[in-house]
């Protein structure tokens, strides 16, 4: 069996920034595996700008943003597979992949980085009611279909969902010379970044209109209209706000799964919030040297934030193949002086990393301590930290359940509150971070659990 | 025979299951079969929205033609199954009784089935029920247990059915209307009108052009065709038949009613149904029924074949027959009803929910056969539930009549078998491998959810009756079909319909004209 010292699964943002990373750190033995005839993933029918103002300060297009990462990659020589779709995953890291060259292919993993990123929740999870014809879309698919296929999907749409790809769709549809006639959003407030609020709905005009939801879908061959009905505080049509819209499209924007399937395969748990696996704040998985970055882990709002993850990602990875590779040698070292190395091809990697390799009984302990949320917030990434092989500083990421104003982000370390910073607006569009040191945990080392939540005053 | 008086012996007016059924047994004979469908793909109707259960039998009243077509059917579907390659499980079946005052009504289900002739029927307490289904609710008393109850794939059964038809000579025309019957000297005239052409030449220049499986020669076919090929979209035609067989399900009671002065009429029943995700699969390994019971009637919850669990369906009478569309309140009730029977369904895990019309007759009985005043037209109308476990049956119930009358002979090279399409994923490492090496589209996955390679979704395409939208390649092959629900997989089917037929993109269907996915260029 063929083995590679870190495998990533997904070329997109989140796996060639892990790429990169890992590279960095030290590994020369690295595949990209990607799906489509492309690196990149979604980031490649995001033609719109606004990518890269933390990672690059400046505005850049999705695959502008792309091209950066996949220059370095090139650069570096990382060996990539595309049209190769990972079939399966097993606990120790074995990686079975398929595609037209090479046919079925299993290879043996160092370390594993999860880089699959989400997929749209589809109408059929909506249980919207009415007929079933051609011009219902999910956004990203239209996106596809416009972007990087060159179609239009339609010529008046409605959307349903205010999640970030339904807006950029809006604007993009409009400037295709389509008319946009409403987003239907069923919470009270937006699940889109508010800058995309206002640059795609706001500047063309289009209504948004919050707490509505489509209840009747009309047309047999295809979309003739849609009926959108204001809802009540449990999301429930109320009856007699019926308005009828004559569209041939409708785009659904309503949530991002992460595609964690192989995850699944692997025996992997998810998280129920996130839908994501549990990660500690190496981002490893409950199975042993697989990694999980970017959207597969949990959805961002903005792909800055997926490359840095993955990168941390990536890093990590790299650390624990030299961490093993070392114990290899050590063991073999002891046990067989003939022998120098049990992982094939891994040598030059391992001799390589020899340096700043921690010797094997200093390997961090599994001592847990979890990270939990609490009072409006959702979830967090990591959910425990294991504070033995803790870096420096850990960023903790994670999103907000409702609309607050003013309001304070509290960190405590069981009862005791260490930081708590102000927030005029907090909103379950964007991701929060706060960022947890070392150095203040050193503080509390008999921390049980970090609870992160926020207050009013 | 073939007679030279008409354009074809037995003209077939619908490419339902019963439809494709009754093509596939007359094929048997030396006539000229001609199968007109209104859509662009068979099961395109009440076959294509249904919940997919061969029933055990106990259900149709004791002599009635619906039970022993039910019966016969279910005894059929082994064979049929093995012959045409398509995916067929005996599961099971359980009718849940909810109180000991329903006791009586579960034991008059068991009699009827013994009358009926369903084998191995027995009644079972309501633990020996929970300890074959442990997700049943505390509620069940006792339940009816049959053990040849089944699950099959209905697109799969009626698609197997056509193909096999064709391979033995019949003839298919999609997109063809029957607007109008009149007699014709011994049989009849149809005015037909074309919706808009099917494509059937596949384009020889894709790049994954293979052929699979036995193309039959057009030149060899039957059925003199009274209508060239190039013929403009809404263009009425006529074809005269020496018999013609009503299979036109929710219409059947419009055909029959042109001919015959007893007037037949067929209601539109809808279903409402919700499909789980195959996460959720095992939640039932039975198909579970509910006995009606003083809390009205129930509806279904079951694994399908392809390990969905599928809830439904309700009944609305509707005068629509195109009404297929789902209701907020038919989709509260599935759920509602389900979860007395089965606890704890995850509702959450829907992918998809959908409506299908059973074409109901006023006396719920199948109707068979000629009616006195219109010799050579043979109904097959009242399809409804056993409809799809009667197919088989009424197939060979059917062509044996219509042979006898025509005084056919059977051919003497009918093949009986047809080979499906390989589903590469679900096969073992090394086959696959092999097929990879050999075909490599079929490493190429472009539907991830079901694990639908592009080799399959150009066999859907390429085979004999290949699909020509893209509901025509979800249902011979499944893709789309997942949790995504085609979100990912669209584009790059609608790349591939494209190239291997030549169709414009802007002229890719989701089914019939008019479903256009598209409108342009940007």
């Amino acid at each position: 069996m063929q083995y590679h010292d870190i495998v990533i699964v997904g070329g997109g943002p989140a796996g060639l920034s892990a790429a990169v990373a890992a590279r960095k750190a030290g590994i020369s033995d690295i595949l990209i595996l990607e799906r489509d005839n492309v690196l990149g993933g979604i980031l490649n029918q995001c033609i719109h700008n606004g990518f890269g103002l933390h990672t690059f300060k400046e505005e850049l297009t999705g695959p502008e943003y792309a091209a950066r990462y996949i220059a370095q990659v090139k650069e570096e020589k990382i060996p990539y597979r595309l049209n190769t779709i990972v079939a399966d995953i097993t606990h120790d890291r074995r990686v079975t992949y398929i595609n037209r060259e090479e046919g079925l292919v299993t290879i043996q993993a160092g370390a594993v980085i999860l880089a699959m990123g989400c997929r749209e929740r589809p109408r059929g999870a909506l249980n919207t009611p009415g007929y079933r014809p051609a011009g219902i879309y999910s956004a990203g698919t239209a996106q596809r279909l416009m972007n990087i296929e060159g179609y239009l999907v339609g010529k008046e749409a409605v959307i349903l969902g205010s999640g970030d790809i339904g807006l950029i769709m809006a604007r993009r549809m409009t400037l295709e010379g389509a008319k946009v006639k409403v987003v239907a959003e069923i919470m009270p407030y937006s699940g889109g970044l508010k800058r995309n609020i206002v640059q795609c709905l706001d500047d063309y005009g289009i209504p948004l209109k919050l707490s509505h939801t489509v209840v009747d879908i009309h047309g047999k061959d295809r979309l003739t209209g849609v009926t959108i009905a204001e809802v009540d505080e449990n999301k429930n049509p109320i009856p007699g706000t019926e308005e009828y819209y004559s569209c041939d499209t409708l785009l659904l924007s309503v949530g991002l799964i992460p595609e964690n399937e192989l995850s699944k395969g692997a025996g992997i748990s998810l998280n129920r919030v996130t839908s994501g696996p549990n990660v500690n704040d190496r981002l490893e998985t409950e199975a042993e040297g697989i990694y999980a970055c970017g959207n597969v882990l949990h959805v961002h709002d903005l792909v800055d934030f997926v490359s840095q993850e993955a990168a941390l990602a990536g890093e990590n990875a790299a650390e624990y193949v030299k961490r093993k590779t070392a114990q290899e040698e050590e063991k073999n070292a002891t046990e067989d002086g003939t022998r120098k190395s049990a992982a094939p091809e891994g040598e030059s990697a391992a001799a390589e990393a020899r340096g700043d390799v921690k010797p094997a009984h200093e390997e961090p302990g599994r001592h847990k301590v979890p990270l939990i949320a609490a009072d409006g917030v959702r979830y967090t990434v990591p959910q425990f930290l294991e504070t033995d092989g803790m870096r420096d500083s850990v960023t903790v990421r994670f999103r907000v359940a409702d609309v607050y104003k003013d309001r304070y982000i509290s960190v405590y370390y069981d009862d005791q509150l260490i930081s708590r910073k102000k927030k005029k607006v907090l909103a379950p569009g964007e991701m929060e971070q706060v960022v947890l040191t070392k150095k203040s945990l050193a503080e509390y080392p008999r921390t049980e659990r970090i609870t992160i939540r926020t207050e009013v005053e | 025979m073939s007679s030279q008086r008409y354009d074809t012996d037995v003209a077939i007016i619908g490419g339902g299951v019963t439809g494709c059924a009754i093509a596939r047994e007359l094929s048997r004979y030396d006539l000229n079969v001609c199968v007109l469908e209104r859509t662009e793909d068979v099961c395109s109707g009440t076959s294509k929205a249904n919940s997919a259960i061969i029933h055990a039998g106990y259900d149709a009243q004791a002599g009635s033609v619906m039970a022993r077509m039910n019966v016969e059917g279910n005894r059929l579907m082994d064979r049929l199954a093995a012959d045409l390659d398509i995916p067929f499980r005996r599961n099971g079946s359980l009718v849940l009784c909810f109180s000991e005052e329903d006791m009586p009504g579960l034991q008059a289900l068991y009699v009827r089935g013994v009358t009926n002739g369903v084998p191995e029927l027995r009644i079972i307490s309501g633990d020996e029920a929970r300890a074959m289904e442990p997700n049943l609710t505390d509620e069940v008393v006792a339940a009816l247990y049959a053990p040849t109850g089944g699950i099959v794939c209905p697109f799969q059964m009626t698609i197997a059915l056509a193909e096999n038809a064709y391979e033995n000579g019949a003839e298919f025309r999609f997109l063809t209307e029957v607007t109008e019957i009149r007699r014709y000297e011994e049989g009849y005239e149809l005015t037909i009108r074309k919706r808009g052409e099917r494509l059937n030449e596949l384009n020889s220049d894709a790049s994954a052009a293979v052929s699979v499986g036995p193309v039959p020669d057009a030149a060899g076919r039957g059925g003199r065709a009274a209508v060239g090929t190039g013929a403009a979209a809404e263009e009425m035609q006529t074809i005269t038949a020496r018999f013609v067989v009503n299979a036109a399900g929710v219409y059947a009671d419009r055909f029959h009613n042109m001919v015959s002065r007893h007037m037949i009429s067929i209601t539109p029943r809808r279903g409402s149904y919700c499909l789980l995700d195959q996460e959720a699969g095992r939640h039932v390994d039975k198909t579970i029924f509910q006995l009606p019971g003083k809390y009205g009637k129930g509806v279904l919850v079951t694994p399908t074949i392809h390990g969905n669990l599928l809830l439904g369906p309700t009944a609305a009478d509707t005068g629509d027959k195109e009404g297929t569309c789902t209701t907020a309140e038919e989709l509260a009730e599935v759920t509602a009803k389900s979860a007395r029977g089965v606890k704890d369904i995850p509702y959450r895990q829907v992918i998809t929910s959908f409506a299908g019309l059973r074409a109901h007759e006023a006396g719920h009985e199948f109707i068979l056969g000629e009616p006195e005043d219109a010799p050579g037209f043979f109904d097959a109308a009242g399809i409804e539930s056993p409809g799809l476990s009667s197919a088989p049956a009424i197939g060979v119930y059917l062509a044996e009549m219509i042979a006898r009358k025509a005084g056919a002979r059977q051919k003497e090279h009918f093949v009986a078998t047809r080979k499906g399409i390989p589903h590469v994923a679900a096969m073992h490492r090394e086959a696959r491998a092999a097929l990879i090496a050999e075909r490599p589209d079929y490493g190429t996955i472009v539907c991830r959810c079901e694990n639908v390679s592009e080799g399959e979704i150009v066999d859907s395409i390429r085979r004999p009756l290949g699909a020509r939208s893209l509901d025509g390649i979800k249902r011979r092959v499944r893709q789309g079909m997942g949790r995504c629900q085609a979100g990912f997989c669209t584009p790059r089917t609608m790349e591939i319909l494209s190239r291997e037929t030549g169709i414009p993109m802007e002229k890719i269907c989701k089914n019939q004209p008019g479903s256009e996915m598209i409108t342009g260029g940007t």
